[in-house]
């Protein structure tokens, strides 16, 4: 343990501090994809529709979203605020709001594709069968829609969880950071905690998402 | 007698050490001889017609062909499958090339044939099904029953020896059976060898040599192709071939 | 919008677009290598190394690049595993890469009923031909999407090698917007020069799934 430098975590109030900051990673996640989910939901059903303008600002917001990198984002927003707007967008608010920017389009785009990928037969085979379009919906399209929606969307929320560890670099203290401040702070008591940290950061990285992405496997063999 | 292409001695399969799929099963072919295997659904007669081209490992027993043994393991089945050609119930025409690319891949890439010479052959071959045409087109745009004459065509381009057909009208249109059958018919009036697994009993009839009759995993009855379907010896067969023939329906009044 | 200043941040923008291209296309190539390399073994069963390649693979898609670069850049050292800056950042991309990419690969082959295999044994082709000449471009026109899609997410993932001291676009923006307060400017040239890594391969890339899709299997 002592050469590897994992004992840095249990000195004083390291630990403490440790999942402190894991707790800002998860509270960034949590947030983002709710909303993400929420908006996701309306952006995505709005995007079925035949409106040429509706098309035209979703195709831009998707294509925007698909080729910038989260992290020119980050910067756009958190130091791009302040000269734009005037105002000062704290590191915290920045990430959800990218974050949730992001994730809206991602997740708009997972709920078109499975209502688009209902078939028409469907949809005729219900008409044939007397229920009126509201039934249709609620009895057939929906509850299809959602399993082919769930699995995709517990992919997102890994991925969302991963992107977190990117508001370090606009300095946010988060599990990532605490680590590199806590193998600072011991440099000469132990000069080989950059292991053992970096480690346990990634082990845990891995414990948050493993089993979710697992749990989404599960679910796509179960209902495919 | 003539010359023996193939001969099973006592093959045995099985799934998981559970029933057995094949059960002791032996026959033999002969050069220039058609053979026709029918039998209900799960009667193990696609799974034999696949140990023939060393698709399907065997548990006991032997299959030969003219003397060698023919083991999806060993060296030589590479050679041996050239020699027996297999056509599939689902065509398995490869979808990224085209026609002509299907009939000459395997003449040029196994054999190492000249390609001019093999494209006029594939032509000729293509012509001869009616499907000069479509030499340039991909298999998607093809009807069933054209990519099934193309699937017959590409295993003729092989030269080999014997064709095994495995229920190659199973998946077709009714209307495109025809088609796909009178290729085969054309080929059976030339001599060829071949091993034909199908439903279809008035084409079984027409074709074959000789019929072979299985059920769970072995030959129940064979015979020559009017004693079998007029008079069948067996109870098992009797019943088989009723399912064929629909009763006129008496309506209630 | 100081076009001086812009013009002044160019070429120090453009240097640093170079970098990112270099690691970036660096890491993608290594990606595909191993991504095909891992997809075969597991596509094909090899015992032993189809557990190694499915924990490799199930390691390096559930965490993030930033943190695997932070391992392998500041933790490694400390075993006396010593790599430089650029290095890491090639094998960071690779290896998230080529988890990535043999997901991809793999449901292209998933997606190949055995029975092509089959239909080209009773060819009389060996497992080589049959797998180089059949299986192989059937997966590759297959995973096109997903591939396209994973050399995006790559190029976007070089973003953050600023974190392991690399003098990437990030680093650039970062260091005018701290030293010199130039940041509307520093922004501008962030996007666009993003904009001119990224749009070109968004581009290439529909036209090819397209492609891929219609033409060559004739639709």
């Amino acid at each position: 343990m002592q050469v590897l430098g994992i004992d840095v975590l249990f000195k004083g109030i390291n630990m403490q501090r440790f999942l402190e900051g894991l707790w800002v990673s998860m509270r960034i996640s949590l947030i983002s994809v709710l909303i993400s989910i929420f908006l996701g939901l309306l952006v995505g059903a709005l995007m079925t529709r035949r409106n040429p303008v509706i098309k035209i600002f979703t195709r831009i917001y998707l294509e925007i979203v698909r080729i910038m990198p989260q992290m020119v984002l980050l910067f756009l927003v958190f130091f791009g605020s302040t000269r734009v707007l005037g105002i000062n967008i704290d590191a915290e608010i920045s990430a959800i709001i990218v974050f949730s920017f992001w994730g809206t389009a991602e997740m708009a785009d997972l709920v078109r594709s499975a209502l688009i990928s209902i078939p028409k037969h469907q949809y005729e085979s219900a008409a044939a069968l007397g229920l009126t379009e509201r039934d249709t919906y609620v009895h057939i399209v929906i509850p299809q829609t959602i399993r082919r929606l769930i699995p995709t969307s517990i992919n997102l929320i890994t991925r969302m969880i991963k992107t977190t560890s990117l508001v370090m670099l606009i300095g946010v203290v988060e599990v990532l950071k605490v680590g590199q401040q806590i193998i600072e702070a011991n440099r000469d008591t132990s000069p080989n905690a950059a292991f053992g940290v970096y480690l346990t950061v990634f082990i845990l990285y891995f414990m948050a998402c493993w089993p979710i992405s697992m749990f989404a496997k599960y679910l796509e063999r179960k209902w495919n | 007698m003539s010359q023996e292409f193939i001969k099973v001695n006592h093959i045995t399969k099985t799934y998981d050490g559970e029933k057995n799929i094949l059960d002791d099963l032996s026959l033999t072919v002969h050069k220039g001889e058609v053979l026709v295997v029918i039998g209900p659904s799960g009667c193990g007669k696609s799974t034999f017609l696949r140990t023939l081209n060393g698709l399907e490992p065997i548990q006991s027993g032997e299959i030969r062909y003219r003397g060698e043994l023919v083991d999806s393991k060993s060296k030589n089945i590479t050679s041996l499958r050239q020699k027996i050609g297999m056509v599939f119930q689902s065509y398995e025409l490869f979808p990224h090339k085209t026609i002509l690319q299907n009939v000459m891949l395997s003449p040029t890439l196994v054999q190492k044939r000249d390609k001019k010479e093999v494209e006029k052959e594939a032509i000729e071959l293509l012509r001869r099904v009616g499907l000069e045409d479509k030499k340039d087109s991909y298999p998607r745009q093809l009807s069933g029953g054209q990519k099934q004459r193309v699937a017959i065509v590409r295993a003729l381009a092989m030269h080999p020896e014997v064709l095994l057909f495995d229920e190659v009208t199973a998946a077709l249109d009714p209307e495109m059976v025809r088609e796909v059958l009178d290729v085969i018919l054309d080929l059976a009036e030339q001599g060829s060898t071949m091993v034909i697994v199908t439903h279809e009993m008035d084409f079984a009839k027409a074709v074959a040599n000789r019929i072979i009759f299985m059920d769970g995993g072995h030959i129940v009855e064979s015979g020559k192709p009017l004693e079998f379907f007029e008079a069948p010896k067996t109870e098992r067969a009797k019943r088989f071939l009723n399912t064929f023939t629909y009763e006129t329906v008496r309506k209630i009044s | 919008m100081d076009f001086v200043v812009l013009k002044e941040y160019l070429p120090l923008f453009a240097k640093a677009m170079i970098l990112t291209l270099k690691i970036g296309w660096m890491g993608i190539a290594f990606a595909i290598l191993i991504g095909l390399f891992s997809a075969m073994i597991k596509h094909l069963g090899v015992p032993f190394l189809r557990y190694v390649v499915s924990v490799y693979i199930e390691l390096f898609r559930n965490t993030p690049l930033l943190v695997q670069l932070f391992f392998l850049y500041f933790g490694l050292p400390k075993i006396g595993i010593d790599i430089d800056a650029e290095f890491c950042g090639v094998l960071g991309l690779a290896l998230l890469g080529g988890a990535y990419m043999a997901e991809a690969f793999r449901s292209g082959f998933e997606a190949i009923e055995p029975i092509q295999m089959e239909s080209a044994l009773s060819l009389g082709m060996n497992h080589f031909q049959a797998m180089g000449h059949v299986i192989l471009p059937q997966a590759v026109s297959i995973s096109t999407p997903a591939f396209v899609a994973n050399i995006i997410f790559l190029l976007k993932e070089t973003s953050v090698f600023s974190a392991i001291s690399l003098m990437d676009l990030m680093f650039t923006a970062k260091d005018l917007i701290g030293s010199y307060y130039k940041t509307t400017e520093s922004l501008a040239l962030l996007v666009i020069f993003y904009l001119v890594i990224l749009l070109p391969v968004s581009i290439v890339g529909s036209i090819v799934e397209r492609r891929v899709r219609y033409a060559s299997f004739g639709d």
